[in-house]
């Protein structure tokens, strides 16, 4: 893997609330490099998102990054300022959301907004940049896009406005993008051809991506690494492949044992037994031992990040060992019985 | 859009209809204007001439009916007061309730969208807090009574300001209008002022919720993860989505402004058509009063059939909804 274009250390995300302070991000760790996806996986409230928000400095308050660097080719940008990380933003990183009905401004046109996007970075005449809007939006596979520039987003489908939202964050050709949950809100076959005109983009572009979710199938399809969080800390890392063949971590064992597909119609769904907790109030030590099915008495402990072959990596006291190659099934079983 | 056209003229006459038969039947209830008119000690005979000669001798539907008929030749009939036509009354009065109205409304939106801007961009700076504060001032202190302190400070303590009336007017497209002159300007400061300030305040509220809300959403989010400015974000985005509740708002209170402007106009002694309906209502003057509310439905359909225009030019998701 050459140099990556991003790199988070130890990356800590704040909320000053009533309930005192919560930690959103706790020291995530990860990097992506030139031309790969990243699947950054977790539950809700696992900081998946927050950590995406927070790579771009668009936290706001009561929230705030306190600790950590996060990397863009050598740059930190946590220690940028005002106009200095407005010049990052959209340039050389850049962010697409969930919900595309509401990422673009429904009282503004299409050409609008991507002309408001170009020419926040370049001083070129409108013209040129509607031009430069209109290529982007052929990049995305939209069909005649110079009608489209003239649409509102009302206008669009659903799956046509998260193209339009992608085409956006193409605009400057960034080094990264940062993608969070922007396939949920669309329907299955939309969300297929999103997946595979994203890979295409990364291929030829060499736009890495670190693409936020909660669905193990998108991550499995289409990223090349993947980073598991629960609870604001990254529990496991590895090449998408190898843990999804064979995770490590307990938890996402579980996360994956409860995959439907992987069940025969009318079969109970294992499921991880709870719910995740409160980032106010957390266990001490291993933040998933209550859940877990291999929770021992070490658990009371902050677990070590555990490595493995391959550049593996696992936040776990008790790691699920490949030896006992534990298949799916029997992780669900055991699953199953803890429920 | 045809079609809206003649669907918003069909609605705006059978308001004035209802409206006419309204003021007409509740204005017969309240007494004969024969009594106030004339002198008590006169005659019955004198008495029954009048009766007759203003028609009040006649069944009211029949009354009414004159009326109308008279209204659609563009004869809205003769003050009973002044001996002369109202339509003349009215517009003689028109242009300086029109200039206050407009100077009124001038200020509190120059100066309360931009306050409300920051009240919302800054909800928690202490700036913020005190135009709060002003704003709640604004509609919560009653009009006279502001006006009456802005006449002790400005005209009798400071002497900067005259303290009433209209001062100079000159000609303007055929309306006298006292903001052509330095010294006529002197004389609207103080009532414009008085007028604008409950504007001011809901002005202010209204431009600061719209603005937190814009401001919370997630294409100003995506806006910013573009790289846009500030300036930008709030110029572009937040200021075009908030456009709609403010232009709604503006709408309604110009009309208001221009119909019932009567309490600044009395406490500055300022000659418009709040003084005029008032006077006329004391002395049940029944053509103005008739013809005067007439004139403000006329007023407040054209109003809102602008604003509904421009509607459709801020949001194309009403476009759609028109067109369907």
């Amino acid at each position: 893997m050459s140099e990556p274009v991003l790199r988070v250390k130890d990356l800590r995300t704040e909320f000053a609330v009533r309930a005192g302070i919560v930690k959103a991000v706790d020291g995530v760790t990860f990097e992506v490099g030139r031309g790969r996806i990243l699947g950054l996986v977790g539950e809700s409230g696992s900081g998946k998102s927050v950590t995406g928000y927070s790579i771009l400095g668009l936290i706001e308050l009561p929230g705030r990054i306190a600790g950590g660097e996060v990397l863009l080719n050598g740059v930190d940008l946590t220690k940028l300022k005002g106009e200095q990380i407005r010049r990052v933003r959209g340039a050389q990183i850049a962010m697409v959301f969930q919900d595309p009905m509401m990422t673009l401004n429904p009282v503004l046109k299409v050409s609008t907004q991507m002309i408001a996007a170009v020419r926040a970075h370049d001083n070129v005449s409108r013209k040129v940049a509607r031009s430069r809007a209109r290529d982007a939006l052929a990049t995305v596979g939209i069909p005649s896009p110079e009608e489209r520039l003239d649409a509102y987003p009302h206008q669009l489908s659903g799956g046509m406005r998260q193209r339009v939202a992608i085409a956006i964050a193409l605009l400057h050709k960034p080094a990264v993008i940062i993608a969070d949950e922007p396939t949920t809100a669309l329907d299955v076959s939309i969300q297929g051809q999103i997946l595979a005109e994203v890979r295409r983009l990364a291929d030829e572009t060499g736009t890495a991506f670190v693409w936020v979710t909660h669905d193990l199938a998108v991550v499995s399809s289409l990223a090349d690494d993947i980073c598991v969080m629960y609870a604001g800390r990254v529990v496991e890392t590895g090449a998408a492949a190898d843990v999804i063949a064979s995770p490590r971590h307990p938890y996402t064992a579980g996360l994956l044992a409860s995959v439907p597909a992987e069940h025969e119609p009318g079969e109970r769904l294992p499921q991880v037994p709870g719910s995740a907790p409160s980032l106010a109030n957390l266990p001490p030590g291993c933040a998933f031992a209550p859940r877990c099915f291999k929770a021992g008495p070490a658990c009371n402990t902050t677990p070590p990040v555990q490595h493995f072959e391959d550049g593996r990596t696992a936040l776990c006291h008790y790691p699920i060992e490949p030896d006992s190659c534990q298949p799916l099934s029997s992780t669900s079983t055991t699953y199953q019985n803890a429920s | 859009m045809i079609g809206f056209f003649i669907q918003r003229i069909l609605q705006a006459l059978l308001v004035i209809i209802a409206m006419s038969v309204i003021v007409f039947v509740g204005v017969y209830a309240i007494g004969n204007p024969i009594d106030v008119m004339i002198d008590p000690a006169s005659d019955q005979a004198l008495r029954e001439a009048l009766i007759q000669r203003y028609g009040f001798d006649r069944p009211l539907i029949e009354q009414y009916f004159i009326f109308m008929g008279n209204m659609l030749r563009g004869d809205l009939g003769e003050s009973f007061i002044y001996r002369l036509p109202v339509i003349g009354l009215i517009f003689s009065r028109m242009p300086a309730t029109l200039e206050l109205a407009v100077s009124a409304m001038l200020i509190a939106t120059l100066l309360g969208i931009p306050l409300g801007l920051w009240a919302g961009y800054k909800p928690d700076a202490i700036s913020s807090k005190f135009i709060m504060g002003l704003s709640v001032l604004g509609f919560s202190v009653p009009t006279f009574w502001v006006g009456l302190l802005l006449i002790m400070a400005f005209a009798v303590e400071l002497g900067w300001l005259p303290s009433g009336g209209r001062g100079p007017v000159t000609d303007f497209l055929g309306m006298k209008l006292s903001i052509g002159s330095m010294e006529g300007l002197s004389y609207i400061i103080l009532p414009a002022f008085n007028l604008a300030l409950f504007k001011l305040g809901l002005l202010i509220r209204l431009t600061r919720s719209g603005t937190v809300e814009v401001m919370s959403s997630d294409y100003v989010r995506f806006a910013r993860a573009q790289g846009l400015s500030e300036r930008k974000v709030v110029g572009l985005h937040v200021l075009k989505n908030i456009s709609i509740p403010i232009v709604t708002v503006f709408g309604l209170e110009l009309g208001s402004t221009l119909a019932f402007a009567v309490v600044t106009e009395t406490v500055f002694n300022w000659p418009g058509m709040g003084k005029l309906i008032i006077d006329s209502i004391t002395v049940l003057d029944r053509p103005v009063m008739v013809a005067y509310l007439i004139l403000v439905v006329f007023l407040f359909v054209l109003i809102n059939l602008v604003v509904d225009l421009i509607y459709g030019q801020l949001d194309p998701r009403i476009r759609v909804r028109a067109a369907s």
